[in-house]
């Protein structure tokens, strides 16, 4: 679904992505780990059009996507949710996720209140918040409604980046086992993560960087059981 | 006092028949210059308020409009209702060509841009030779006829402003209220999150900007027929700014806020230029502005949402007053 090609990515005078090459399947959940500063966010930014390569190819679906829009990246079926959620504080639930169907209002109009009612199903805890301001939502919230307002864009592949981060670990395990069931609706998940420990349980395979370039890459089933990664790359995993 | 959502109408309903029992052509003039301004500011109001985006060159669109309308008439015998609907036009065309570039700015740097294209078309305003007529401007422009009839008095006019500006307003309210009215609003609150979430927001914020711009034309093109006669001096960079102030003033981001902005500002400079002489005899023009522009700091000060958020003072329910900081 995905094949990334010799990607170098420059912000300024920083290298933060170096020569980068892989593949995701479809209906895969990749976890991307490494430590602050790696290239993760970059990578996906890259992936969703904030940020444009200095070489290589993003290969989506046949087509290479590396000098399209942001926006042009979302109508083709790529949704990233950033690192701070950037949810639109000032305006309701309901308008936030009606926001994600932005692109898709002339052609889907009728779906669109029909996929609005499956995003309250998925998440629950919105349910009856609908027109409450989105800046007045715990953390928690934010993040599912971030996450929501990813999946109104109808995504094939979501790129999440950090959806852990300053979570309760209850919460944070209710947004791992959605992330399951979104794989499992066949959404192709590449999820950036400081908690490997969560990242790991829940990924198919897993990518880790360091320092811009891809240090190891496998099945996240093999990164558990191999301590000298666990040791080099991830510090202490407890799985 | 709960505010009901007829107000609104009521409100609008009251502007427009006073006037018309009082028979007055002071009140008449003010009222529709307050409608031509917040003609205009509605569409900064878009372009700041929901967008987000600054500009200091909207006196430029304005004296466009105005100047565009003087001259099809007076140089090219153009008839009043094609020359106004040029007026709308040609800023709309200009903010199209300038917005494609200007837009890629952010913040002061965009503000910066708007303020030096603003001044540009003051200084062709007043180095224009015959066609604009210099800083002496231009007389003799016909006033507005459409369909044979003549707005040449002011109640038929200031019917007409207020008529137009009820139309737009409804149109507006539609707008702020549809998607593209809430992606604007996601534009203004983050340019990065809009595009994650699919829009496309160098175009829709240049159809604001552009929109902002017809209003403008629109607004100069009925000044010119009003006065019927155009100079360079209502469209310097001061206009620009006190059409940002009227905007800032009224609430940006609200419905209600360009209307009132426009009314405490002009309003006030009426009201002060009366009402000074009597408290301090003798007093120059100096002790307006002093006197203006204290009032106007105290009101934000203490008023910073704009006098849209004043509603809330009449709302009983400790709740609305946290949402409708956000209107």
């Amino acid at each position: 679904m995905l094949e990334i090609k010799n990607l170098d990515v420059f912000h300024s005078y920083i290298h933060a992505l170096k020569d980068l090459s892989f593949t995701v399947k479809e209906g895969e959940l990749v976890a991307v780990l490494g430590a602050n500063g790696a290239g993760k966010s970059t990578l996906l930014g890259t992936i969703a059009g904030l940020y444009r390569p200095a070489k290589g190819e993003i290969i989506y679906r046949d087509e290479d996507i590396s000098k399209c829009s942001a926006e042009r990246i979302v109508r083709k079926g790529i949704s990233l949710i950033p690192e701070n959620r950037e949810i639109f504080g000032t305006l309701s639930v309901r308008d936030n996720l009606l926001l994600g169907a932005f692109h898709r209002y002339r052609k889907d109009k009728t779906t669109i209140q029909k996929d609005l009612k499956e995003i309250l199903e998925i998440f629950p805890a919105l349910k009856g918040r609908e027109k409450d301001l989105a800046g007045s939502l715990s953390g928690g919230l934010q993040q599912m409604l971030a996450i929501g307002r990813g999946l109104m864009t109808n995504p094939r592949l979501l790129l999440l980046d950090e959806p852990s981060i300053g979570l309760a670990p209850l919460v944070v395990k209710e947004i791992m086992s959605i992330l399951v069931r979104l794989k499992a609706s066949g959404v192709t998940i590449i999820l950036v993560e400081q908690n490997t420990q969560s990242a790991l349980k829940v990924a198919d395979s897993a990518l880790i960087i360091e320092r811009g370039r891809i240090a190891h890459m496998g099945n996240s089933s093999e990164v558990i059981a191999d301590s000298s990664i666990r040791e080099a790359y991830l510090g202490r995993v407890c799985l | 006092m709960k505010i009901s959502k007829y107000s609104g109408l009521l409100i609008a309903l009251m502007l427009l028949a006073v006037p018309l029992a009082a028979q007055s052509n002071y009140l008449y003039s003010i009222l529709i210059v307050i409608g031509l301004y917040t003609l205009l500011v509605h569409g900064l109001g878009i372009l700041m308020g929901y967008a987000g985006q600054v500009s200091f060159g909207h006196a430029a669109f304005f004296g466009l409009g105005g100047y565009t309308a003087a001259i099809l008439t007076t140089k090219f015998a153009w008839t009043p209702l094609p020359a106004l609907l040029a007026s709308v036009l040609l800023p709309g065309i200009v903010a199209a060509v300038i917005g494609r570039q200007t837009l890629k700015l952010r913040e002061l740097y965009l503000a910066l841009a708007t303020l030096g294209f603003g001044i540009l078309v003051h200084i062709i305003f007043n180095e224009g030779g015959e066609l604009t007529g210099g800083p002496s401007g231009i007389s003799g422009i016909p006033h507005l006829a459409i369909g044979g009839f003549t707005f040449n008095n002011d109640r038929d006019f200031y019917i007409l402003v207020w008529v137009l500006l009820v139309i737009l307003m409804t149109g507006i309210k539609n707008l702020i209220h549809s998607r593209t009215g809430r992606a604007l609003c996601a534009i203004r609150e983050s340019e990065y999150a809009a595009e994650n979430a699919g829009i496309d927001c160098a175009l829709l914020k240049l159809q604001a900007f552009i929109f902002s711009a017809l209003l403008a034309g629109l607004a100069g093109g009925l000044y010119a027929f009003y006065v019927t006669f155009i100079s360079p001096s209502p469209f310097s960079f001061h206009a620009s700014v006190q059409f940002v102030l009227m905007a800032v003033i009224g609430g940006l981001g609200t419905f209600w806020g360009p209307l009132l902005g426009s009314m405490v500002v002009v309003a006030l400079s009426e009201v002060l230029r009366e009402v000074v002489p009597l408290i301090i005899p003798n007093a120059g023009g100096e002790y307006q502005i002093i006197i203006y522009g204290v009032i106007l700091v105290v009101l934000m000060i203490y008023q910073p949402g704009g006098l849209s958020g004043i509603k809330r003072y009449f709302r009983r329910n400790p709740n609305n007053i946290i949402n409708s900081s956000s209107e």
